[in-house]
């Protein structure tokens, strides 16, 4: 059994279960308030599901791609329950998670704030039900994803607004079963913070 | 509950800091600074440092836990900072305390960055005693409170209505062409220099000001006008006498801010001064506090420089205040609050 939180779009929590499916799931489409709510829905999966810390095997972060402060609370709140409850932080990458259960061509966009999206594709499914990455994930002007995206009306475009823990979790089972990798640790924040170096002090006299 | 044993978790700006203590006994204070990834660009680049939180906090955790020699399942409570402070940085704290918390299914204090800065007094030292007048300095705040009890009554005396007061040794620092961070390189560069060298403004201190700002600080018209002179020395191709300035420059930060704390002390019948904040780490600092003092029969107190800049001990050490008193825990859905007000000691 796994806890799952994932900030990358609202905030979103979840318990699974690789044979059972998922066993609660709790979420908020607030995409400013994840620091607040993030307490009460992992609170709210535990109680609900009846799962006991000590069950679990793993806790997993859903990397991104997200806006980054609110990215940020999601996978800090996994990595210290994981150390908490002394079980692995199991990363798994956002956009796999809307593309996991979806058949052919995808291409899943999320929004990146700045009049830009995040977007990957996905040439289907394997073997294994796993959503097989082809680009990205990636940084596009909203205006210009038909453009950026290659082959663009080869794919089913998927405009997400919510990431659901519940299929970040079941995915994360899956991945495991199937003895593959997950994401690395790194979170996707695929923009480099905004900071322009200084040329030096302006004069104050004229 | 007699000695609480708490973990608190700072990540107000750029430490990220685990303290561990056992009721006023510090057990351990770790500090991951990400300083050095803000000196590029010379001066704190909030989403430079929040990324560096989240990298810094589990090890920070790990170590901070080996030093003191418990587990987690050990503590009584965890305390977080929730405010005030850069928003984003403060996020990182508080995703992870609520994690932690619920992991452990341990109590969670919400508590206030600048009472903390109060709290650090309490470790390993005789208890706190009431009324004082607490100055706060650093490069993210630049406050003056009036702490009649730690856990329970603090007010705003006054604060900077524009820059903190490190963030003015940073930017004078650069216009002297000397690194970042700007305090400590200020105060090797004022070595031998002439504090009464250039008279510079002490900012909120005429009387027409001191009407509506009598413990407010400002410290961006200095800072003009450090510049100004020494445009002015380089215009007139003279060489700028780096120490005269940095000393004088330096005089006029101190003397601005120990008058207004002394003040307050004289002015509500309070016979003591707490220094926090890294500003406290110059020296100048320490040293006219300890002069003017003495001087006014108010009786100094600062703690050791590793719990007056920002760490998590001091959080852990308001937070067992609060455990030990019996304070209930902050419920799940607080959030950073940026510009938290000293007023709310713990967020409920
Ligand atoms: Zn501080």
């Amino acid at each position: 059994m796994l806890l799952a939180i994932d900030t990358s779009a609202g905030t979103s929590v979840a318990v699974v279960d690789r044979a059972a499916g998922i066993l609660a799931e709790h979420s908020s489409d607030d995409t400013r308030r994840h620091a607040e709510v993030i307490g009460d829905l992992i609170s709210a999966c535990l109680t609900d599901s009846g799962v006991a810390v000590g069950d679990l095997s793993g806790v997993v972060a859903g990397m991104g791609p997200g806006p980054f402060t609110g990215l940020r609370v999601g996978i800090a709140a996994a990595r210290a329950f994981a150390v908490g409850a002394g079980k692995i932080v199991v990363p798994v990458v956002s956009h796999d998670a809307l593309a996991f259960g979806q058949d052919g061509p995808l291409l899943v966009a999320t929004d990146a704030r700045r009049r830009e999206v995040y977007w990957t594709t996905y040439s289907g499914t394997d073997a294994a039900g796993l959503p097989v990455r082809t680009h990205g994930p990636a940084l596009a002007k909203a205006t210009d994803l038909e453009q950026t995206v290659q082959n663009f009306t080869n794919y089913r475009l998927l405009e997400a607004r919510t990431v659901s823990a519940g299929a970040l979790g079941m995915l994360a089972e899956t991945l495991y079963a199937n003895r593959r990798p997950f994401a690395t640790d790194e979170p996707l924040y695929l923009r480099s913070p905004d900071v322009t170096l200084s040329a030096g002090p302006k004069r104050v006299t004229a | 509950m007699s000695e609480p044993l708490v973990l608190g978790i700072e990540t107000s700006c750029d430490e990220t800091g685990i303290g561990i203590v056992r009721g006023t006994t510090l057990l351990a204070n770790v500090i991951a600074s990400s300083m050095e990834e803000h000196a590029r660009y010379g001066g704190v680049v909030p989403e430079v440092a929040a990324r560096a939180h989240l990298e810094a906090l589990v090890p920070a955790l790990t170590q901070a836990l080996d030093e003191a020699g418990v587990t987690l399942d050990d503590l009584d409570a965890i305390a977080v900072t929730s405010g005030p402070g850069l928003s984003g940085a403060l996020m990182v704290g508080v995703g992870a305390a609520k994690g932690l918390a619920l992991s452990l299914g341990k109590p969670l204090y919400a508590v206030n960055h600048l009472v903390g800065h109060v709290g650090a007094d309490v470790l390993d030292h005789d208890p706190l005693e009431y009324p004082t007048i607490a100055l706060l300095v650093s490069g993210g705040h630049t406050s003056l409170l009036h702490v009649r009890d730690l856990i329970s009554d603090v007010e705003l005396l006054g604060e900077t209505i524009d820059d903190a007061a490190g963030e003015a040794f940073d930017k004078v620092a650069r216009l002297l062409g000397l690194p970042y961070p700007g305090g400590p390189e200020i105060d090797r560069a004022a070595v031998g220099g002439d504090p009464k060298a250039i008279r510079f403004p002490r900012g909120l201190s005429l009387p027409k000001d001191l009407e509506k700002h009598r413990y407010d600080f400002s410290f961006s018209g200095l800072k003009t006008a450090v510049a100004r002179w020494v445009e002015r020395e380089r215009d007139e191709g003279r060489d700028v006498p780096v120490a005269d300035v940095a000393a004088s420059f330096r005089e006029a930060v101190v003397d601005v801010l120990l008058t207004k704390a002394v003040a307050a002390c004289v002015e509500l019948g309070v016979p003591r001064l707490l220094l926090g904040g890294g500003v406290v780490a110059n020296a100048r600092v320490r040293e006219l506090a300890a002069e003017r003092c003495s001087a006014a029969g108010i009786r100094l107190r600062i703690p050791p420089l590793s719990l007056c800049t920002d760490n998590g001990a001091m959080i852990a050490a308001l937070g067992a205040q609060l455990v030990q008193a019996g304070h209930p825990p902050s419920e799940l859905g607080f959030g950073a609050d940026s510009t938290l007000p000293v007023t709310v000691i713990q967020q409920r």
